[in-house]
């Protein structure tokens, strides 16, 4: 994230900022003074002028410092359009951004301003130009980080919005995992459980007929055997729809694999998996793949298809692309959308190019560091 | 016909040796983890294995490692590898060598107490058996490959090559001579651009053909 701005624009920076090191004082003192007096009342209509004329100064030196940091210092401010005036002087109070702009309202006028004034002499002062050239974007990119710490979100608003993450990817996790389950319980019900019912029927009706006629009973024994088969079909499903049994044999890379195998389009698959991922992003990844080829599969009208696994610095990778028509809307389907939902408990991230006329490139990226070299033991046996 | 048996869930263990020694076939070593299939696999005097993909002390993919691990030591060692799912993947790998006498089926199918004591014989005697739930799925896959040059009767030919059919046995299921099987067969062999081998060689490489 470096800076954009030459030393000259920087310098033109510097001069501002010098120039209103003294209205920031000025703003500094009637905020505090008005703030001190507001139960007085007089305090109040000081403050009005005060507050407001910090928080435009401060606005400045934010794009000043974003100009040079390379990346936006936001203000997160409480918002109090339309308040009345005495719920306007609560609200500024119980913001913690208005203590902090305060505070930098003292640093600014003291060691940033002195920073500042020093690159405006190098620049003004003939001989020190040559200083003046490399010293000017180092200490413009000192006062920017000063301005920067102070003026942007504090450690704790960053914890509160962490959270309201949190809260909204849990709450969406846990909806996905009751739906899942119900999905689950529903398949057993009318699936393999109707099946074992006719079974245990078919069974109790051939043991009663094996005696009086042994043909009913043998067609009813050879219904009974094809019922089985059909239980043991769909309980394989349900298995294969909760955990991959290659998923849990082979890790990310194998079960990639396997399902490249089985698609009509030919999948080239490149692995660079140096070890397994924990288990909870390897299932979350193999579904989104599962998912991204089953798009290309039914939408892209492609000729070819890859998948990339990367895991670096930990941070997995996974490209799937197509060379098809291309045109996909990620809003569209409800299908990423949920591979969407799913990565994001995981703090992970889903980007599709899409561009009509292809390709298509569907991007996914989860955060984590991975688990042992090779197979960790999974449950139920085979 | 002396046999390892590699399943770690006692009641199919039970099951599986019951059915097998009803058929004759001697049972040699029962084991229930990767380690002990490990030791009986070593013993000289075993003829073919039954293993199960999954055994412990991982419960992953230990028996298939296991059977390739042998086939590798002693190249055309018979093994019926049995699991819960078929994989594609799985039955690529077990074929790989393209030595023949070996089978990859579903448990399911030990249901069909005929065909599975079939299987394993066939298997025992060279033969490849795969399991028709493979065999459909790659029947269901259109891909521009050397098998698209095979007409559809070919291709039924080498679906049930594939389940391990000899050609007496395709030639009842197609209800045609075995001579015309033979014809097919040939046929395929000169498509696939496999080289004069013995039958049963060939067979094993023209499903090896296919599964790529």
């Amino acid at each position: 994230m470096a800076s954009t701005a030459g030393p000259a624009r920087l310098t033109r920076n510097a001069l501002l900022q010098v120039l209103l090191a003294v209205p920031t004082l000025l703003a500094l003192v009637l905020t505090v003074v008005g703030g001190a007096t507001a139960l007085l009342v007089v305090g109040i209509p000081i403050v009005l002028v005060g507050l407001p004329m910090l928080r435009w100064i401060a606005d400045r030196h934010r794009s000043m410092a974003a100009e040079a940091l390379g990346h936006p210092v936001p203000a997160e401010r409480r918002p109090v359009d339309g308040q009345p005036v005495l719920r306007r002087l609560r609200t500024w109070a119980a913001d913690p951004m208005s203590w902090r702009e305060l505070a930098w309202a003292v640093v600014s006028t003291t060691v940033g301003f002195a920073i500042s004034l020093t690159v405006v002499l190098l620049a003004v002062l003939i001989v020190t130009l040559v200083l003046w050239w490399f010293a000017t974007p180092q200490l413009m990119m000192l006062r920017s980080r000063l301005d920067a710490r102070l003026l942007s979100r504090g450690s704790h608003q960053l914890l509160e919005e962490r959270v309201a993450v949190l809260t909204e990817t849990r709450a969406e996790r846990v909806e996905d995992s009751a739906a899942e389950l119900r999905r689950i319980e529903r398949d057993l019900h009318d699936g393999a459980q109707a099946r074992l019912v006719a079974l245990r029927m078919h069974l109790g009706l051939a043991q009663e007929l094996v005696e009086t006629d042994p043909t009913a009973a043998r067609t009813l024994l050879a219904e009974a055997a094809a019922t089985t088969g059909a239980a043991l079909g769909d309980i394989r499903d349900v298995v294969r729809g909760i955990h991959p049994p290659v998923l849990a044999d082979r890790g990310l890379a194998g079960a990639v694999e396997a399902i490249a195998l089985d698609l009509a389009v030919p999948v080239q698959v490149t692995p660079d998996l140096p070890a397994r991922l924990p288990a909870p992003v390897e299932s979350a990844a193999y579904f989104a793949v599962v998912e991204c080829l089953a798009n290309v599969g039914k939408h892209a009208d492609a000729e070819h298809a890859w998948v990339e696994l990367r895991h670096v610095d930990d941070l997995l990778t996974v490209v799937v692309g197509d060379d098809g028509r291309g045109g996909a809307d990620p809003a569209a389907g409800s299908g990423l959308r949920g591979v969407a939902r799913r990565l994001a408990a995981l703090d992970g991230t889903v980007r599709v190019s899409s561009p009509s006329g292809g390709p298509t490139l569907v991007t996914l990226e989860v955060p984590c560091s991975s688990s042992s070299p090779r197979t960790t033991p999974s449950s139920g046996t085979a | 016909m002396q046999l390892v048996l590699a399943e770690d869930n006692a009641l199919l263990r039970d099951g599986l040796t019951r059915i097998l020694e009803a058929h004759d076939l001697t049972i040699r070593h029962s084991v229930a983890n990767a380690p002990e299939l490990e030791v009986a696999l070593a013993d000289p005097e075993v003829d073919a294995a039954v293993v199960d993909v999954r055994l412990p002390p991982t419960l992953t993919d230990e028996g298939l490692r296991a059977a390739i691990a042998v086939r590798a030591a002693r190249p055309g060692f018979p093994v019926l590898v049995l699991s819960q799912w078929v994989e594609h993947l799985y039955a690529r790998e077990l074929l790989a060598s393209g030595e023949g006498g070996v089978g990859y089926l579903l448990k399911d199918r030990v249901g069909d107490i005929r065909d599975f004591v079939d299987a394993v014989r066939r298997v025992a005697g060279g033969g490849t058996v795969l399991d028709p739930e493979v065999v459909a799925a790659l029947m269901a896959r259109p891909r521009a490959r050397a098998v698209d040059r095979l007409s559809p009767r070919e291709r039924e030919v080498l679906a049930l090559m594939a389940e391990g059919r000899s050609n007496a046995a395709i030639a009842a299921r197609l209800v045609i001579t075995e001579k015309s099987v033979d014809k097919h067969a040939s046929g395929i062999f000169t498509k696939l651009d496999l080289p004069l081998a013995p039958d049963d060689n060939r067979r094993v490489l023209a499903v090896l053909a296919w599964l790529d």
